[in-house]
Parts: structure tokens; C-alpha cells; sequence
């Protein structure tokens, strides 16, 4: 029997993607399912999951912990997302112009990006802002005493969000790139009808750079939602001092692997998938009213 | 003109004054590497007063009688793994969504991106119980296997767009000459897709270097630790006397990752922009 192209196309196809397939159900969809499941059980790993219906959901409102993630969490994606593409967008159109040594630049501006995600960086963030650290070391060059930054409540957060937005540089490349698309014309003829730079950058630049923006604010917000490394390390895995750095991921794990209560754990995983869910979905929303397609 | 001139020394004296308070805090760690523990704590000089190695002596001896050379081989087995497994794994996967025809295509590729957005929360516990049913918990394994079964969506979506983009004529010429789709896959679009093979190679390079989450719940003997565990580690076993030791560490532990940046530079762009291309 002689198989049509078409019909052979399509079994091809399916062929090529069985790996892909295959990873989908096992390490996607079968885990999702399972991790639902959970959420509704009390499950410690040694027994079999019993079924306790909404429990967990009810204690996690209970939970002054969870709140308090919340919070912490939510602070942290609000200023630390829009801070980094802010400071992204200006070097960006800084060094857009081709200057002598704009690769350089833009290698200098890169490198926090590249290695700010390690283990390496976050120790470093933790001695940078000890008592003695040196962010303190250089305050007192100007004569003002410094605190332990990352030891006091109100400023431990805030030393975790210098952190993420010091790592601007992989946005800013981003940025750059769609920069020099935009054809140099439209510049030319707004400097002819006599627009001035900052208004060349507010009528031309910006509008034509908000599907981009866009992008990175969608991308960034999730990846900054499920941030972990940086508040483990620095708090030594505690999420302190006072739950200050306690960010939701960090939380959960201390739930699922310290604690082994898996089935709260999922319950949060759940929440945490909701709660992305529903602010992309509202950024999408949004785009229509401030995102320009041409 | 000498107004011009003034103003462009202005900004070029902004972007290195700025990029010079970014870069201060590695270059410190640089330097404090070089320092012994003291001088680190109660030298005021930028630079090591008498540069010694000692820091890299003492951290190479390693943790709990582990030599830190050991943690290294963990690390890189562990990226070569992945590396190699993303390749395998999302060529195919890619090929199938860029060149073949089959029912479905477009959803499934939706579903594709969408497991760009999950949270890996979600996956988390109940792979975490298999694999430890499984008798993975303190190998390897729970890096690399999934790596083989295209988990990584972005490389699929990174390669996919690659693909689209290779002229047509070619596989055309192909399919009248009766080359099959393995044939063309093999011979045609994977030669062709190279630069975004080293693309997937270099960012699960790095991703995987990085990683802390995954390797600390799955590896839990010392002898398995990867780097950047060990560094951790080194943190919570050491007094004051090896803060030297800790930094000259975490500067080796960065070195690979300034290498692949040093070395493929405009591939690590392509895949910064890879999702800037419109459409």
C-alpha cells in the first residue's frame, strides 16, 4: 500500500515529535495533574496521600507566613521588574548611537546579567551589604555610618531588588536590538518638522519599542515571580531576618522539602500558577491600550 | 563644535563612570580573592597590599574532604548532559514544527509556548516523588533525563524560528530529488541550523551552571555537589578565617561563564533577541 504525501508528511511529523511528546506527558502534564491532586490530600512522603478536600487551601489563607510571601513577593516583582527595564531602556537608547566602544559598553552593562544568577553573586550581594560590607566602607567615605542592610527588616528586601535590577543588561540587549530597527527616516523627518530629541523619543521611540517592552515585562514578571536563589542565599535559607526576604518560592520549598508537606506545597504551586495566570492575563488586557502594532 | 565635543565627553564619561559602579562589586570580589581574610575586612585598598594565592590553595582543598576540583567535574558533567540532550532532543522537535505538515501542528506548537509560562512549581513535588521512587534522588539523572525529552521549550521555540527562516528551495530541491523527511532533516536543516545549535548549547551552558534549586533538591551527598552548592556549603561550614577562600571559589565558579561569553558573544545575542523577532 502506497501512502499519499500528505499522509505521510503528517505520520513523519508526528514521528519527529514523540521526544517532545513523550517530555510533555511525563514531565509536563501527568505532574500537573498529579500535583493537583496533592493539593487537595495530606501527603508527607512516608504515607499514602489522604483526601482532605479544600484543607489546604483554607489553612494557606490562615497562614500568616503565606500572606507575608505574598507580600514580600509581590513587592519585590512590582518594583524590581519595572526599576530593571526602566534602567535597561535608558542605557539602551544611550548607547544606541554607534560611539566608539559601544561593544564594549554594551559588554560592560551585559555582564551583570550573565552572572548575576549564580550562587557566586548572591554571597557576594550578602557580604556587599554586611555591617561591615562594603557598600558601608564606601557610605563612610562620605561620613555616614551604614546599618546591616541585610539583617534588618526593612532593608533586607530592598538589597534583594538592587540585585535583580542591577541585572538590566540581558533587557537592555534586548532593546538595543529593536532600536536599530527602526529606520532612521522617521527621525529625520521629525527633526525637519522641527521635533526636539526628548519628543522624537516620546512619539517615535517609545510607541515603537512597546511591543518589546512588552515582552520583557511579560517574560520578566513570571521569571521574577518564581525567584529563589538570591533570597535563599542570602538569608541562608530562612527568609529573613522577620520573613522579609521569605519570597514565595523559597516559602514553598521550605514547605514541601524541609517541612515534607507535600500537599500544602502543591496547594501553593497551584496558587502561584493562578496568580501568574491571571497577571499575564491582565497585562494582556492591557496591551491593548498602551502596546502599538503597526 | 566644541559644544559637540563636550557633550559626547560628557556621555561617554557617564557610561564608564556608571559601568564602573556596576562592575565594582566583581571587581572587588576579584581583588578580595587575592587578599588574605584580614585584609579583606580591615584592608581599605582596592588592591591586594601583597597579592597571594592562598585563598585559591585553601578553597581548592575543597569541603568535608571533598577537593573542590571534584564539585567542578559534577557541574560539567552535569552541563554536558543537558547540553547534549537539549540539542537532540529539540532538533527534531523543531524541524516538525517549522517544516512538516501534520494535523494538530498549530496547537500543539501553542501548547508549546504556554509550558513557557508555567511556574515549575507546578511540576515540582510529584516529579520530585517519581524520581525518588525511582531511586534518582542523589544522581544525576533528574538534570539530564528530562533534558532528552525537549523540556526546554525556549530551545524549541529558539530553533523552530531558526528553521523557519532557511530558504525553502532547498528542501523542495530535496523532496523532488526523493529525499525523504530523515534525509532532509539529517542532511539539510541540521547542517544549516548550526549557529542555533551552539545558541541552545551555550545558554543551557549557563542556565544549567547557574542552576541552585533543582541540583540542591535532588543531590544531598557532598560527594555529588555541584558548584554552586558547594558554595553554599562553604558559607554555613566556615568561620571568618575563609572568607578568602570562599571568594577566590565563587571567582573560578564564574570563569566558565565569562569564557562562553568571551568566546561566543554574538551567539549569547541571538538568543537574548530570539524572542524579539516579531511574529
Amino acid at each position: 500500500m502506497k501512502l499519499s504525501r500528505k499522509a505521510r508528511s503528517g505520520i513523519a511529523g508526528y514521528l519527529f515529535l514523540t521526544p517532545w511528546l513523550l517530555g510533555l506527558l511525563a514531565f509536563t502534564a501527568i505532574p500537573m495533574i498529579a500535583s493537583l491532586y496533592f493539593s487537595f490530600t495530606d501527603y508527607d512522603m512516608l504515607t499514602d496521600p489522604v483526601w482532605s478536600g479544600i484543607n489546604n487551601y483554607k489553612a494557606l489563607f490562615a497562614d500568616p507566613k503565606f500572606r507575608s510571601s505574598l507580600v514580600v513577593t509581590f513587592k519585590f516583582v512590582f518594583i524590581s521588574v519595572p526599576l530593571q527595564l526602566a534602567f535597561a531602556l535608558f542605557i539602551a537608547v544611550i548607547l544606541k548611537q554607534d560611539r566608539r566602544g559601544a561593544k564594549i559598553y554594551r559588554a560592560i552593562y551585559y555582564l551583570p546579567s550573565l552572572f548575576g544568577g549564580s550562587v557566586a553573586v548572591a554571597i557576594l550581594w550578602k557580604e556587599l551589604f554586611n555591617k561591615e560590607g562594603v557598600f558601608n566602607q564606601i557610605l563612610g567615605v562620605f561620613g555616614i555610618e551604614g546599618i546591616n542592610w541585610i539583617a534588618t527588616p526593612s532593608t533586607a528586601l530592598n538589597t534583594l531588588i538592587v540585585l535583580a535590577v542591577w541585572q538590566f543588561g540581558a533587557s537592555m540587549v534586548i532593546f538595543l536590538s529593536s532600536l536599530k530597527q527602526i529606520p532612521q527616516d522617521y527621525y529625520e523627518a521629525a527633526t525637519i518638522d522641527g521635533a526636539s530629541k526628548p519628543k522624537q523619543f516620546f512619539s517615535i521611540t517609545l510607541p515603537l519599542l512597546t511591543p518589546m517592552v512588552f515582552f520583557n515585562v511579560v517574560m520578566q514578571i513570571i521569571n521574577a515571580f518564581q525567584s529563589f536563589t538570591s533570597a535563599y542565599i542570602v538569608s541562608g535559607g530562612t527568609g529573613g531576618p522577620m520573613d522579609s526576604t521569605l519570597f514565595y518560592s523559597l516559602y514553598l520549598y521550605t514547605k514541601g522539602f524541609r517541612q515534607f508537606s507535600m500537599g500544602y506545597a502543591s496547594a501553593m504551586a497551584w496558587i502561584l500558577l493562578l496568580i501568574i495566570g491571571v497577571v499575564t492575563a491582565l497585562l494582556f488586557a492591557s496591551a491593548k491600550k498602551w502596546v502599538y502594532y503597526d | 563644535m566644541a559644544k559637540r565635543r563636550f557633550k559626547t565627553f560628557c556621555v561617554h564619561f557617564f557610561i564608564i563612570l556608571f559601568g564602573l559602579i556596576m562592575l565594582y562589586p566583581l571587581l572587588w570580589m576579584l581583588s578580595a580573592s587575592f587578599k588574605t581574610s584580614t585584609e579583606i575586612f580591615q584592608g581599605t585598598n582596592f588592591f591586594p597590599e601583597a597579592p597571594t594565592f592562598d585563598s585559591y590553595v585553601q578553597g581548592w582543598e575543597g569541603i568535608m574532604g571533598i577537593p573542590f576540583w571534584q564539585f567542578f567535574a559534577n557541574s560539567f558533567t552535569i552541563v554536558l548532559f543537558v547540553m547534549l540532550g537539549n540539542i537532540i532532543s529539540c532538533l527534531p522537535t523543531a524541524y516538525a514544527f517549522s517544516k512538516l505538515k501534520f494535523p494538530l501542528r498549530s496547537l500543539w506548537f501553542t501548547i508549546m509556548m504556554g509550558t513557557l509560562m508555567l511556574p515549575m512549581h507546578v511540576k515540582l513535588i510529584p516529579t520530585y516523588i517519581v524520581f525518588n521512587n525511582l531511586g534518582w534522588v542523589n544522581t544525576f539523572l533528574p538534570m539530564i533525563v528530562p533534558s532528552f525529552f525537549a523540556t526546554q521549550g525556549f530551545f524549541i521555540f529558539l530553533m523552530t524560528q531558526y528553521m523557519r527562516g532557511l530558504p525553502k528551495e532547498l528542501d523542495e530541491a530535496a523532496t523532488v530529488d526523493g529525499c525523504g523527511p530523515f534525509r532532509s532533516f539529517i542532511q539539510i536543516t541540521v547542517p544549516l541550523s548550526v549557529p542555533a545549535i551552539v545558541t541552545t548549547a551555550i545558554f543551557s551552558f549557563l542556565w544549567t551552571w547557574n542552576d541552585f534549586f533543582t541540583q540542591n533538591i535532588y543531590l544531598t551527598e557532598t560527594k555529588k555537589y555541584t558548584v554552586s552548592m558547594a558554595l553554599r556549603q562553604f558559607t554555613d561550614a566556615m568561620g571568618n578565617s575563609s572568607w578568602g577562600a570562599l571568594f577566590a571559589m565563587s571567582v573560578l565558579s564564574l570563569i566558565p561563564l565569562f569564557l562562553m561569553f568571551v568566546l561566543f558573544q554574538s551567539y549569547l545575542v541571538d538568543g537574548i533577541t530570539a524572542g524579539s523577532v516579531k511574529g
